[in-house]
């Protein structure tokens, strides 16, 4: 078998390589270190000023929104791990939650708690793994190690809830599977007694850093105005100086019982959100601690009880024949959710994630549609990259906190 | 007789339905109800025709025709406030209805309440773009038209964004075949080698766990060494079986080893 080598000719897209001006085109990626999975930038160069940047995306496009139409709700749930992988439990759980919205589920209170714990467990991981990779693009090598070694111990406490480390399905529609390990609680309050000394070690080594500060102060500017025109969700949004968090505002689960503050930086650049990440993480840290005392005070149901929607608990599909039989339909042919659409916005880390949902009334979703904030934070690239320079190309990049998985879906 | 399997729409189907089952119907309520929603209800309805208009699970959702998709969002920004666009996307009708339904899900961040506007358009028929009121439909009609199908009129670069640019289909249709049409699974091969190399390199595998036992070129249990390209059973295997070293295969329980049981 001969490779042909005409046929192998590459695809660049109508870019011309050999120009009268002064401009210079490269690519940067898809498989550039910095770019956080499979992101191609085209940037056309003046010198180097980025004068025009069109990012390229799609590499790790598999067709979930295409697999969510031909699965039943259960099935689909592990599928959304898959998206945002630095944080599965907030995937997880927003489609739940769209579930649960559509078919107008009450979960139990437990399991509301330990929701709530997994969701800011989970931001906790996903804003450790930005700072490390963020400080590790910048140069800040040694910000990488001590980040990832506390994020190893706020995996291990997911990985002795639910089994995975990274892949979590810790959610399931109508509640959780798994009360609380033994002793899980008190590893947890051991964690987030050591945490905010560990978020001091990283801000003394950053927040003041002459060189952290020159990489990251006014570099990747976004203007309010370009915030809400693009859809930036989340911390792009907070750092441009607009209050909105949807844990606060459009509140799920316990977040309208719990106490903690959403920090707003008018900034508008990268050093502002990193300061967001930083603080962000006490006030999960703060939530979490509220949420310890909670728990205690739950009667110990788990799933909801919704017998055409939700199988009944192990015991009674072991001794009742009736619940064997809804259990044994519901798994086979799947729940049938009302006809009718919802879109159920949550905070992921990343910023707002959603799942739009239309149900015809079958086991299947007619259409799911997965709204990433991470898709519209690779959008705003092409608007606030033109005008820097190559080297703080990265810096952007980093700073948008953007994940691959989430992106091309 | 062969069994009758609809083109129109290929898509998993309910293996099993009740002769008697009705699905029920998410409420939808009257936008009167909600003093707010009306008061946007009538912002819109001077602006443009509405076709219906309901509340379903606490967001306000108005059908709009399509040649007024601009201005409906026009009125909902500048006026009612609802500055950011979250979503945009379409939804298949065409086995139905011959018609896409597109949607708009728009925020407003000062009130913390959602709108979702519909509208309904032909196969054939375009959609205005809407890039000049939300940037972010830029990328977001992009993937509308990789996915569907959908021209949008007036776009700035209306290119596929997650397929090839090179695609044939449109995957998120109904009629699109689950497993990839014969272009999509012939893709890598007409593009590196060309056509007529289908028939020597054979059509995808997609078993990821699937090892050919006499490919000696590329990783296989073969389980003992043959000459590059040589037919492994051509090589007399009595003397060298498989059989792992006891070596690497260790048992890491017995050796002198801490575990701690806290963090330091």
């Amino acid at each position: 078998m001969q490779q042909q080598p005409n046929k192998l000719r590459p695809f660049f897209e109508n870019l011309e390589f050999e120009r009268d001006d002064n401009r210079m085109v490269i690519n940067f990626g898809p498989q550039h270190p910095s770019a956080h999975g499979q992101l191609r930038l085209i940037l056309e160069l003046d010198g180097e000023q980025v004068v025009k940047a069109h990012p390229d995306i799609g590499y790790l496009h598999r067709g979930i929104e295409k697999m969510a139409e031909n699965m039943i709700y259960n099935e689909f749930l592990p599928t959304t791990d898959r998206m945002d992988y630095i944080a599965s439990t907030s995937n997880n759980y927003a489609f739940a939650l769209a579930v649960e919205r559509l078919i107008g589920l009450e979960v139990p209170r437990r399991a509301q708690v330990i929701r709530t714990m997994l969701l800011e467990l989970n931001r906790i991981i996903s804003h450790l793994f930005f700072l490390a990779t963020h400080a590790l693009d910048v140069g800040a090598m040694s910000i990488f190690l001590y980040a990832f070694r506390e994020r190893e111990f706020a995996m291990d406490l997911m990985e002795d809830y639910c089994g995975a480390r990274l892949t979590h399905s810790a959610v399931r529609i109508g509640g959780v599977p798994l009360d609380l390990p033994e002793g899980w609680l008190s590893d947890l309050t051991a964690f987030i007694d050591k945490l905010p000394e560990q978020i001091k070690l990283y801000e003394d080594l950053l927040t003041e850093n002459r060189i952290w500060r020159m990489r990251l102060e006014d570099v990747g500017i976004v203007t309010p105005e370009q915030a809400l025109d693009w859809g930036c969700t989340g911390i792009m949004l907070r750092g441009s100086g607009i209050e909105y968090d949807i844990r606060k505002e459009e509140p799920y689960e316990l977040y309208d019982e719990l106490d903690f503050d959403i920090p707003v930086s008018d900034r508008c650049d990268s050093y502002g959100r990193y300061r967001l990440y930083m603080e962000e993480m006490k006030q999960s840290v703060r939530i979490l601690r509220q949420l310890i005392g909670m728990y205690p005070k739950t009667d110990s149901q788990l799933m909801a009880h919704a017998p055409q929607y939700i199988s009944a608990p192990k015991e009674e599909i072991m001794t009742q024949n009736y619940a064997l039989m809804q259990h044994f339909v519901l798994v086979t042919q799947g729940m049938r959710p009302p006809k009718g659409t919802v879109y159920a916005p949550t905070e992921s880390p990343k910023g707002e994630l959603g799942f739009w949902i239309r149900s015809e009334g079958e086991p299947y979703a007619y259409r799911l549609k997965a709204r990433a904030p991470s898709f519209f934070h690779t959008g705003i690239l092409q608007e606030i990259l033109p005008g820097t320079y190559i080297a703080d190309v990265v810096t952007i990049i980093g700073s948008t906190n953007i994940v691959f998985g989430e992106v091309d879906r | 007789m062969r069994k009758y399997t609809p083109k129109e729409n290929v898509q998993a189907k309910a293996k099993y339905t009740d002769r008697f089952w009705v699905a029920p119907q998410v409420p939808r309520n009257p936008v009167e109800e909600d003093e707010y929603f009306a008061g946007v209800l009538a912002a819109v309805k001077e602006a443009v025709e509405v076709l219906d208009a309901y509340i379903e699970i606490g967001q306000l959702v108005i059908h709009i025709r399509p040649e007024q998709n601009i201005e409906a969002l026009r009125t909902l920004k500048e006026e009612c406030g609802y500055a950011m666009c979250s979503e945009l996307s379409a939804v298949d009708y065409l086995a139905q209805d011959g018609e896409f339904e597109i949607f708009y899900q728009l925020l407003n961040l000062k009130e913390a309440k959602r709108v979702r506007v519909l509208t309904r358009i032909k196969e054939d028929q375009g959609i205005e773009s809407i890039v000049p009121l939300y940037a972010m439909a830029n990328f977001a009609e992009r993937e509308m038209y990789d996915m569907f199908g959908i021209y949008v009129n007036n776009h700035p670069y209306l290119k596929r964004i997650l397929m090839p640019d090179d695609w044939e289909g449109h995957p998120l249709r109904k009629t699109y075949p689950l497993e990839g049409d014969e272009f999509a699974s012939w893709y890598e091969v007409d593009k590196i080698f060309g056509k007529e190399y289908r028939d020597i390199i054979g059509p995808e595998n997609r078993d990821p766990a699937r090892v050919d036992r006499y490919d000696t070129q590329r990783f296989s249990r073969i389980g003992h060494e043959v000459p590059f390209g040589a037919d492994p059973k051509s090589v007399d295997t009595t003397e060298t079986p498989i059989e792992y070293s006891s070596e690497i295969l260790s048992d890491y329980n017995k050796g002198p080893h801490k575990v701690l049981d806290k963090r330091k």
